[in-house]
């Protein structure tokens, strides 16, 4: 070949070809460093599954766990309260859990395997403030109406949940509070994070 | 004295010959030419350079003290405050400059839609411009995490929510940002690498770039008067006076003035009544509990009324997104010929002035609880912010400019 005479297809070639095996050698280091935003070994193991008793839980009463660092409220209900959830039933926006925010289980009107206590994960699902518990009924804190018969409030962006955790019609929360996998090992003691797939 | 000054310009001689001193200190400072009518609007472009450095410093200063760990972080910026020697100073010149900083880039960014500087030959000029905007409001975000207090934690946990909402990828997007199951030390960690290194990095890599596509195209002024267009022999814009001396001393005498007003801050309303640093993050951050009133500091209320007054989840952080972002497309919405606001015709005008209100209402609408009425109301004005930008090629092409004169006025 003479020094004048460039071999412009080889040359792009050779150029393509360096090009495809740099970029490759580009994204393959680069998986790493992506990698290590997923959560870590250690973040995974504070995830695992808590155990709690549950029999010093007066009804009306919340009991707060932390699960995956998240707040988990047990929350047991008495008859009036259950009464409450089922006359709510037009009001909210998904009566009967149809979205999946809970395990098949905890697919029915009280959101729970039993119907005295509701676990739920203590986040808003519109943009994951924790919201208030405004257990008690009637002229309630933090301008709910008259009628309010007791639930859960987020003082974010006005978001209304039932004693069910199941969110009103017309507020920015698109679902239902999320119904964390769980299942109880006696009459007085569960576990959040763990179940047996039936329960 | 003499052998002194020789041996100075034969150091600058010997530097020259290697490296582009002159030449550099010609084409951005002694030889750059701008328009001579420069007003008030245009001491804001410099200001920003200078909080930035204000910010710089102070921010390599904190780093010295602050633990970027959830157990120590809150008590690390107790302890500047406290213990350590003017660190109060220091953090309220860093805490304070934030504000600042976006105060001094909106009025630099009005000046832009007052003039029209972002139209040709401008446009990439605006665009980087825009990027600064954009990296900017992320280290402000990472950066307000670091004190770890209940605004910090719950901001956060609301602003990474809005990825969430992304269908499909949203939970893993989120989980992926955070690194963990909730905003925890690891959260932390990450934001504070983000905000000391990654972002000022790539700020100042866009601030050059801003710059030097400014130097290249050369300023507009209030006429929006092309002073390339009338040029002397020698190749000098008739219209341009060289920015050093001229426009250094006088944004110098700004910068005076800039400072007495952020040192009045600094040391008598550093939370500047809750504005500037929220009260509720003078508590530690707990991750059971949400404060009663959580709104973000006042620089992205504006979007965060847009987002609240949206009903649905992902329609509302879809329209946050865009009322950041549809900026970019300035340049070409406005299909107008004449740049300035002097010479606009009263569709512009109205159009501008409807645009102004409506930031204002809704920056202050976003720091309100949300009322059914307050919801309305931002409903209102998120839409004629957006109609500003939609119909904007509508009102621009046949509005009753003025003719623009050939050079500039004063």
């Amino acid at each position: 070949m003479s020094d004048d005479g460039i071999n412009m297809e080889r040359r792009r070639f050779l150029t393509t070809s360096a090009t495809v095996a740099g970029g490759v050698g580009v994204l393959a280091t680069a998986v790493p460093f992506v990698s290590t935003f997923t959560p870590s070994a250690k973040a995974k193991a504070i995830g695992a599954p808590v155990e709690v008793d549950i029999d010093d839980i007066e009804p009306g009463e919340v009991k707060i766990v932390k699960w995956q660092g998240k707040p988990v409220w047990i929350l047991r209900r008495d008859e009036a309260a259950l009464e409450s959830i089922t006359g709510l039933n037009d009001e909210v926006r998904d009566p009967q859990s149809e979205v999946e925010q809970q395990p098949g289980y905890a697919q029915n009107e009280y959101r729970s395997i039993n119907p005295e206590y509701l676990i739920v994960v203590g986040y808003c699902t519109h943009l994951g403030c924790s919201p208030k518990k405004v257990l008690e009924g009637g002229g309630a804190p933090f301008g709910l109406a008259d009628d309010w018969e007791g639930g859960f409030f987020c003082p974010c962006h006005g978001s209304r949940f039932d004693l069910a955790g199941r969110v009103f019609k017309d507020v920015p929360a698109p679902t239902n509070l999320i119904v964390p996998p769980h299942q109880f090992l006696s009459d007085t003691r569960v576990i959040i994070g763990e179940d047996s797939g039936v329960s | 004295m003499n052998t002194l000054v020789k041996s100075l310009y034969g150091l600058r001689d010997w530097v020259d010959s290697r490296y582009p001193l002159m030449k550099t200190w010609n084409e951005h400072l002694a030889k750059y030419y701008a328009p001579k009518n420069f007003n008030f609007w245009y001491f804001f472009g410099g200001l920003a350079l200078l909080v930035l450095v204000i910010q710089i410093v102070t921010g390599i200063w904190l780093t010295m003290n602050y633990k970027p760990s959830a157990d120590m972080a809150f008590a690390s910026v107790e302890y500047i405050m406290r213990d350590v020697d003017w660190g109060w100073l220091i953090r309220y010149m860093h805490s304070s400059g934030a504000s600042f900083f976006f105060i001094v880039v909106y009025l630099h960014m009005y000046r832009a839609m007052l003039y029209g500087s972002y139209k040709k030959p401008r446009e990439l000029l605006w665009i980087f411009g825009m990027l600064i905007y954009l990296t900017l409001m992320a280290e402000a975000f990472f950066g307000y995490l670091l004190p770890w207090g209940q605004m910090s934690y719950w901001g956060a946990q609301v602003i990474i929510s809005l990825f969430g909402a992304i269908p499909f990828i949203g939970d893993e997007l989120a989980l992926f940002i955070r690194g963990d199951f909730v905003v925890s030390d690891v959260t932390l960690n990450r934001f504070f690498s983000f905000h000391v290194i990654a972002i000022p990095l790539v700020i100042c890599g866009l601030v050059a770039a801003h710059i030097i596509s400014l130097h290249e195209v050369g300023s507009n002024n209030p006429d929006g008067v092309e002073i390339k267009a009338n040029k002397d022999a020698n190749g000098v814009p008739l219209d341009g006076i060289p920015f050093h001396p001229y426009y250094t001393v006088k944004d110098m005498v700004g910068a005076v003035v800039f400072l007495i007003l952020f040192c009045a801050v600094v040391f008598f309303a550093p939370e500047m009544g809750g504005y500037f640093l929220e009260h509720a993050n003078f508590v530690p951050a707990d991750p059971l509990k949400t404060p009663e009133h959580i709104a973000p500091v006042w620089y992205f209320t504006p979007f965060y009324a847009i987002l609240r007054a949206i009903p649905d989840k992902l329609g509302g952080v879809v329209a946050m997104g865009l009322s950041t972002t549809i900026f970019f497309l300035l340049p070409w919405l406005d299909r107008s010929p004449v740049k300035s606001i002097r010479y606009r015709g009263w569709k512009y005008r109205s159009w501008l002035a409807a645009f102004t209100v409506s930031f204002i209402a809704l920056g202050w609408l976003g720091m309100q609880v949300a009322t059914p009425a307050y919801t309305w109301l931002a409903r209102f004005f998120s839409v004629v912010y957006f109609l500003f930008f939609l119909l904007m090629p509508f009102y621009t092409s046949n509005d009753n400019d003025k003719p623009v004169p050939e050079r500039v006025t004063s």
